[in-house]
């Protein structure tokens, strides 16, 4: 009786976030009529919210060393957006201008990173101000003007105007008058099929060493999300497809959640922000990992900056400002902690798609802007307050 | 008969899936130390936290009786009204503020808007002297060593108008001469008709300043015995309540181990004060060690013997080095690198396990692998298997008690957290292993496996350095022994020949308190 009670209880804690996503994508379904769960809409929402997994990503590389934050990545996206706009207006082609946008980002993380590892000025005020001198840059750079781009390239790959899909190049299989998009089905299956292969693997592993870990929990698990990915694959393919948004979120995800779990850096993020002395003692160079962390979402910033200029086909000298605290808020409604050593990819996931959710259903609702900030602040504080509460009933 | 003040009777107490205590009677008279002792995890903490009302009446069964009245307190302000003042182990001191902040925190002289400070100071001195410190309550408690430190936390709790003085683990974090002065302390309060409750688990000073002991053994009480006698009780009648046998051999011998030639030498090695760069912390000392041979390092708080052993490692302690590091007769050059060190097959097991030593968020597994991740790694992606299996291999050799390597180190005791952490280093393949405090805190079972794994590590031909402050473990795990004093390294003699006066007599002889 108790036994099966404390196991309720531990999954409840574990899936607190997935259930709270659940019933908000539900609320907003049943509030707005299913609007919601349209396609479009759907489409719209992976659209719109891009930047924001991109950037929590490298934002929870931060927070594993110790809670760490970095307050500037929203100016560093609108001056990497900047200058590729302006590259681009001057004639530059795709490549090159994404290679110099990636690299401004990355120099920004590693310029700041050095103070942060070497010189260790606080990472909150080394990228506080960096928050204020790169929004400064950007108008600089922009003259305080808009910028457009008009390079079609550079929108349909990085998922702006019109035709940012993945071409449907396997059309034929299903014959011309077929309405659906055929590539994204199969590219659903396909990473279904991947996926559930890899859980048999892993279990399979597990068996051979030993480790007990519940079989069927791996498989709900697995089902679940094949479940999603499937759902969301149909309703995307009565679109236009594949958004090429998406392949890049799904490419810095799949990375990271690599990084974070199977490498030795990674290990060592979560090493420092759960013991830095023991870490230190241990012979891990632990000022490289500060740095690691601040290069590394220097660079995804490039990347958002990418993202963000293509989604909004141009740029101003306002935009990327709070993209910081959606990424921060969204690894910390992911369970990451405050105090770092503790966070996941796949948490911050959630989090990013919480947030997300509740941005795009207030908005279908047509609640006033002012209104949709509040209920953020309260679902940022609703959210770590149970993961706190639930922590210390452990205890 | 003297008049019963603290009857605790039937406590059971029941966290979910474990009974922490299960039906313990304590009965405390008025103006006796009595001692609580028992292994690690075996409820004592848990029976003081109940009396002093941290966990409230009510998620609990059974009766505090005080002074003739059943006492139902919901928290510890309540049963501090009644003078039931407890000294956590960790002092809970803030370093910044001065002593007599410290003592009146949350219980401010004057009014909450307006507080007193000249009343809050000249009581702060009172209480001071009565616990034998000079110093002014103006002083930053930062300022003050250890041993000070502890002084006044009791200093603060008789501030409160303690009657019942709840003592945990006092002089776990203090030297033999901190610690005795501390127990004399106690037995001064108890001429004055102080009661006092002590848990320890230095059994020597439970049998010297006890005049019962109250023996916990998995939640229960075993039993009560007195102390009262002419003779102090010996240390074995206690253990033998403890852990349900009798301990003929608290130190395993080491059968058959050939000691070797030198391995490492430092010599003329001198380390200045990180803060103070003017101070020498560590001062000309020059050690070696062969293989198979286990030396321990003895002396007083503060003599240097952690400074020695981290300069020593990397330098991950000090400024401003100088001397000689020879591994094999090759001299080494100096790095300021604990990954360096790591190369150089030197291993540094810290006294603070918590602090310095594991990641306490995170899994046996991930402890047991950090200090040689490359080792199970190729182009930065660890080998997961193999790091299970080297995990399992050490939970399996150091016999871990725990359900899974994946578990969390936090939620292991401290012997089992002590194995983690010399599975680590193990596993980093040292020669040389510098074990600083190795059982510092952990039950008297845990101590004898780690003995054990100790004298495994010499019979491999490892180097091993014991630092200890522990006067009969030193004496009963080394071959050689080094006294270290203020720094300076004092004496040096064989095991077979010291004795713990003659360890004593060359640190009284080096200078300080003779």
């Amino acid at each position: 009786m108790t036994m099966k009670a404390s196991k309720v209880s531990s999954f409840f804690q574990k899936y607190t976030m997935v259930l709270a996503l659940v019933l908000v994508t539900v609320f907003f379904a049943w509030r707005s009529g299913g609007k919601t769960l349209l396609p479009a809409n759907l489409n719209n929402l992976i659209a719109q919210n891009g930047y924001v997994f991109v950037l929590a990503t490298g934002m929870l590389c931060c927070i594993l060393t110790g809670g760490n934050i970095d307050l500037s990545v929203g100016s560093v996206v609108c001056f990497t957006a900047a200058v590729g706009c302006k590259l681009m207006k001057a004639g530059w082609a795709m490549v090159p201008t994404v290679l110099v946008m990636l690299l401004v980002g990355l120099a920004i993380g590693v310029f700041q990173g050095f103070w942060i590892s070497k010189v260790h000025v606080p990472a909150f005020i080394a990228t506080l101000s960096g928050m204020y001198a790169f929004r400064g840059f950007s108008n600089i750079v922009l003259q305080g003007e808009t910028v457009a781009i008009n390079n079609e390239a550079f929108l349909n790959v990085f998922g702006g105007g019109a035709n940012c899909y993945v071409p449907d190049f396997l059309h034929f299989l299903a014959g011309p008058e077929s309405k659906l998009n055929v590539t994204c089905l199969v590219a659903g299956i396909a990473a279904v099929v991947v996926f559930a292969a890899l859980t048999v693997r892993k279990i399979l592993v597990q068996k051979k060493l030993g480790i007990s870990q519940s079989i069927i929990g791996q498989i709900i698990t697995t089902v679940i999300i094949s479940a999603v990915v499937i759902w969301l694959t149909l309703k995307l393919s009565k679109l236009k497809g594949i958004p090429t948004v998406l392949i890049w979120i799904a490419l810095v995800l799949l990375i990271y959640n690599y990084v974070t779990t199977r490498t030795a850096m990674g290990r060592h993020l979560y090493a420092v922000g759960g013991n830095e002395k023991a870490t230190a003692l241990s012979g891990v160079n632990t000022r490289n990992v500060y740095w690691f962390a601040y290069a590394n979402i220097g660079l995804l910033a490039g990347l958002a900056g990418i993202l963000t200029a293509a989604r909004a086909k141009g740029i101003d000298p306002t935009y990327g400002e709070g993209y910081e605290m959606d990424a921060i808020a969204s690894c910390f409604i992911g369970g990451a902690s405050a105090y770092g050593g503790i966070g996941k990819v796949s948490g911050m996931i959630i989090g990013a798609t919480l947030m997300g959710v509740i941005n795009q259903g207030m908005r279908i609702m047509a609640v006033d802007t002012n209104y949709q900030r509040v209920v953020k602040g309260i679902v940022l504080l609703v959210a770590v307050m149970f993961d706190v509460l639930s922590k210390r009933q452990k205890r | 008969m003297a008049k019963i003040l603290l009857e605790m009777r039937n406590i059971t107490k029941t966290f979910p899936g474990v009974k922490a205590l299960d039906n313990v009677n304590l009965q405390v008279e008025e103006g006796e130390i009595h001692a609580l002792v028992g292994e690690n995890g075996a409820g004592k903490s848990t029976l003081m936290n109940v009396l002093s009302g941290i966990y409230p009446h009510g998620t609990y069964e059974g009766d505090i009786v005080y002074d003739g009245k059943v006492c139902k307190f919901s928290n510890i302000k309540d049963s501090e009204k009644l003078g039931i003042v407890i000294i956590h182990q960790e002092l809970a001191l803030v370093p910044e503020m001065t002593i007599g902040e410290n003592m009146y925190l949350g219980n401010e002289r004057g009014h909450k808007f307006a507080i007193d400070w000249n009343t809050t100071y000249a009581e702060a001195d009172k209480y001071l002297k009565m616990v034998g410190l000079t110093e002014s309550s103006k002083v930053q408690v930062k300022t003050i060593g250890t041993g000070k430190q502890q002084l006044v936390e009791i200093a603060k709790a008789l501030a409160k108008q303690a009657k019942l003085l709840i003592l945990d683990e006092p002089t776990s974090s203090l030297n033999e001469e901190d610690s005795r002065a501390l127990l004399d302390l106690m037995l001064g309060f108890k001429k004055q008709g102080m009661t006092m409750i002590i848990i320890s688990h230095k059994l020597n000073e439970v049998a010297y300043v006890a005049d019962k002991i109250t023996v916990i053994r998995d939640g229960t009480t075993i039993e009560t015995i007195d102390n009262r006698g002419p003779e102090p009780i010996s240390e074995e009648r206690i253990i033998k309540g403890m852990v349900g046998r009798e301990m003929t051999n608290r130190f395993p011998k080491r059968e058959g181990v050939k000691v070797g030639d030198i391995l490492m030498e430092v010599d003329h090695w001198t380390v200045h004060h990180p803060l103070y760069p003017e101070r020498k912390v560590v001062d000309d000392v020059s050690i070696n060690v062969r293989k198979g041979e286990v030396v321990g390092i003895y002396g007083l708080m503060g003599a240097g013997r952690t400074e020695l052993g981290m300069s020593i490692f990397g330098q991950s302690y000090g400024v401003n080095f100088s001397g000689e590091l020879k591994i094999d007769g090759q001299p080494v050059k100096l790095k300021k690198s604990e990954a360096d060190a790591i190369k150089h097959k030197i291993a540094y097991v810290t006294e603070d396990r918590k602090g310095n030593g594991l990641i306490l968020s995170q899994s046996i597994k991930v402890n047991t692998s950090l200090a040689n991740l490359d080792s199970l790694a190729k182009m930065g992606v660890i080998d997961q298997d193999k790091e299970y299996a080297v995990a399992e291999e050490y939970r399996d050799k150091l016999k871990t008690k725990t359900p899974s390597v994946e578990q969390l180190v936090g939620n292991l005791s401290g012997g089992n957290q002590q194995k983690v952490l010399l599975a680590k280093w193990m596993f980093a393949e040292p020669d040389i292993m510098i074990l600083d405090e190795p059982t510092r805190g952990i039950d008297v079972g845990a101590k004898y496996e780690i003995y054990c794994i100790i004298n495994d590590l010499a019979a491999q031909g490892k180097c091993v350095i014991m630092i200890s402050s522990e006067l009969p473990e030193v004496l009963g795990m080394s071959d050689r022994i080094y006294i270290m004093n203020e720094g300076k390294m004092v004496g040096e003699m064989k095991a077979s020949e010291a004795t713990q006066e003659s360890i004593m007599a060359a640190i009284l002889k080096s200078g300080r308190g003779a």
